[in-house]
């Protein structure tokens, strides 16, 4: 007895361990994730507040935009779904793992226990059959937009694991089950309920076809490995998600709420440049006036985006929400024409850069400057300049990322403060700026089709 | 054909003490390309056709500064939407109909912020009111039959979702109207927008024309139909390169409706 005391006090100790680490662990890359997204520059996205919680209800809650194509969008809401359910099972988890009880909602829910463990159970198997397509559809089909340039290494191993893990995941949920109810059909488990069977809706069949002739001390070192690895599981992975792709899970409801919700064709207006050029329309403007007593002569701003900090907050998020689906990249008119330019790239390019300068930042000082750049060092001036801005990428990304708004702000830089520009485009500019047309035509003659046969 | 038309500016009718019931923004493309001349006529004819007191700046006309914005050049889009601003402004413009959905963007989204604040339409969506109004009636004429299919602009459909207006119109031509596999929100884009007119594309394995004149003319098209001067030439372009010109024609709506009205 007092063995079996002292194995329940280990694994309570044990458990509360992991728990409190688990936790401050995913706190921890929380507090670093929110720090580098505020690396970005300001951008208000206070306002409609209401059209914004509909947004994402629809495009997140809903995955409305998913539905577009219907095959992995319905295998995505099996995973999806079932994350959400079994995300539901943790409280007990916490709770047995806490107090060293079994199943502690069985006996008070009854009826409606018996219906959440079938829901998680049929949602599972769903699951279990959505990933080995996934699988499938990623390693044997070869879906071209998994096979893209940026979709190996490290990208292309994310996107395994997380399948992996999920395939682990439900095999230990049904390990959990299953023994439970063939233990349960012997009179030992040690759920506080009554009955020969739970009426698990897969395992009160699965378990006695798979595990109804195994030894009694074999279930119960089983049901225990279910039970602790299907824990372990769900704990890692909470702590994977931050250094994953996989971030999208939760990333995808701030970041739709945060939508932009103008029209797509709208570019914003830098507000630094406006000014200048209000106040070279301003005859009243000096340029030499002083400013105001006790007021700092401000460092000018700079004019687009050379690195991560002048991206906004929201592109930022953006990378972080980004989930390497790659629908962009397969409708980007120049990725299909065989450019460099890929908007998932973007987006993966903009999300390590933001890590590498955060953890610069963290470890070696705010003002430590490792003579890298995202343009430059991770994106070229080619993919930049490869851009029609047609806004495919933005229309198709299920959480409402904006690549182009990244790349516009990189070609802001290139042009504004580097007078970087393709030979072309630099005549085309010098051409408005002199005659008002893109073209080498005068002012004078724009009228001259009127009178031309 | 008919010649004559009837096209006032703005100074001219202010002189006369009229106001124009709408200013029609021809664009550069439509003041100075050859091809898009021809567009920037139908527009007129039809307007003319409906007595439609319309005005054009002529030659205090100037780049919205489209092309600019989009190649990243803020000083120059800037100077030139301040300096349009004041000249619309000065003429109490209230109503602004353009044939290129890059003006017609740039008009209707980003000067508002600049203190411009206009009523901006497409010219499909000024002759659709024409029709609903009763002022214009079209029939199929020499259309009548024929397949056409439409190419999305980016700038009209995507990024104002806009989608319908011109479809609505060619409906009326009593033709077999088709649509390419790629349509409408997943239109493909004709390889102009973003300032790539005006250069050489990236090094790629295909020119983005190319591959969509490919999705229409799958379709064995009569007629291409398009709604803005940059898509017209690059699918015009992209027909000369699979030596189609024989079979399929690239027209504005615009044109075609005019056509069709025996225009």
């Amino acid at each position: 007895m007092n063995l079996i005391f002292g194995i329940s006090m280990v694994s309570i100790i044990v458990f509360a361990v992991l728990l409190i680490f688990t936790f401050s662990f995913f706190g921890w890359n929380v507090v670093k994730v929110k720090n580098n997204i505020s690396m970005g520059k300001p951008l208000d996205r206070s306002d409609r507040k209401k059209e914004r919680l509909k947004t994402m209800l629809l495009v997140a809650f809903g995955q409305k935009k998913m539905f577009q194509n219907i095959l992995p969008a319905v295998l995505h809401f099996f995973i999806y779904a079932a994350f959400v359910i079994t995300s539901t099972e943790l409280l007990e988890i916490i709770v047995d793992g806490l107090t060293g009880s079994h199943r502690f909602f069985a006996d008070s829910l009854g009826f409606f226990y018996v219906i959440v463990i079938s829901t998680i159970e049929l949602l599972s198997v769903l699951a279990f059959i959505a990933t080995i397509v996934f699988l499938a559809r990623r390693n044997l089909l070869k879906v071209p937009r998994f096979q893209m340039d940026e979709m190996t290494g490290w990208p292309k191993l994310d996107g395994n694991i997380i399948l992996y893990l999920e395939i682990l995941l439900i095999v230990c949920i049904f390990t959990m089950n299953g023994t439970d109810e063939v233990l349960l059909n012997r009179g030992l488990s040690h759920a506080h309920i009554e009955g020969t069977s739970f009426g698990f809706a897969v395992s009160s069949f699965l378990g006695p076809l798979i595990f109804g002739g195994m030894e009694t001390d074999t279930l119960v070192v089983l049901e225990r490995i279910g039970w602790w690895g299907h824990l372990i599981m769900v704990f890692g992975f909470l702590n994977y998600l931050p250094y994953s792709k996989h971030f999208h899970i939760l990333l995808a409801f701030p970041n739709t709420y945060f939508s932009n919700l103008n029209q797509k064709g709208q570019f914003n207006n830098l507000s630094n440049v406006k000014k200048e050029v209000e106040n070279m329309f301003d005859p009243n403007f000096d340029p030499y006036v002083a400013p105001p007593e006790g007021e700092a002569i401000a460092e000018p701003e700079r004019f687009g985006a050379k690195d991560v900090q002048d991206l906004t907050w929201k592109s930022l998020m953006d990378a972080y929400t980004c989930t390497e689906c790659g629908r962009c990249s397969s409708a980007c008119p120049a990725n299909q024409t065989g450019k460099k330019l890929s908007p998932r790239k973007i987006m993966m390019d903009t999300r390590d850069r933001m890590v590498e300068v955060g953890d610069n930042r963290r470890i070696k000082g705010k003002d430590y400057d490792d003579g890298k750049s995202l343009l430059g060092d991770y994106i070229t001036q080619e993919e930049v300049w490869a851009c029609t801005s047609c806004n495919a990428c933005v229309q198709e990304c299920p959480v409402n990322i904006d690549p182009l708004s990244i790349i516009v702000d990189l070609r802001r830089y290139l042009v504004m403060e580097e007078s970087k520009v393709p030979g072309e485009l630099a005549t085309m500019l010098t051409n408005i700026e002199n005659n008002g047309a893109p073209w080498q035509f005068s002012p004078a003659d724009r009228a001259n089709w009127i009178n031309e046969e | 054909m008919s010649n004559s038309i009837s096209v006032p500016t703005v100074a001219q009718m202010m002189a006369n003490g009229e106001t124009p019931e709408i200013l029609f923004w021809v664009g550069c493309s439509g003041s100075f390309d050859d091809r898009a001349k021809k567009i920037t006529k139908a527009i007129v004819k039809l307007l003319n056709k409906c007595e439609v007191k319309f005005a054009v700046l002529g030659q205090e006309e100037s780049c919205t500064g489209d092309p600019a914005k989009r190649a990243g050049n803020e000083f120059t889009f800037m100077m030139q939407a301040m300096q349009n601003i004041q000249v619309l402004d000065g003429y109490q413009i209230k109503k602004i109909v353009t044939a290129c959905p890059h003006c017609f963007n740039t008009l209707k989204n980003e000067y508002p912020e600049l203190g411009g604040n206009y009523d901006v339409i497409h010219h499909t969506q000024l002759l659709n009111a024409l029709i609903r109004e009763g002022r214009l009636k079209i029939e199929g004429g020499s259309f009548k039959g024929k397949k056409i299919t439409f190419h999305d602009p980016c700038y009209l459909g995507r990024a104002n979702e806009e989608y319908e207006a011109p479809r609505e119109l060619l409906q009326k031509l009593d033709a077999e109207l088709v649509e390419m596999k790629r349509s409408k929100s997943k239109g493909l884009c004709c390889g102009a927008g973003g300032a790539q007119m005006f250069k050489e594309a990236e090094k790629g394995d295909k020119e983005v024309n190319v591959e969509r004149t490919e999705d229409a003319l799958e379709v064995k098209p009569n007629y291409i139909a398009t709604g803005c001067p940059f898509c017209n030439t690059m699918m015009t372009d992209g027909v000369k390169f699979f030596e189609k010109e024989n079979e399929t024609a690239v027209l504005d709506v615009a044109e075609m409706i005019a056509n069709a009205s025996d225009l």
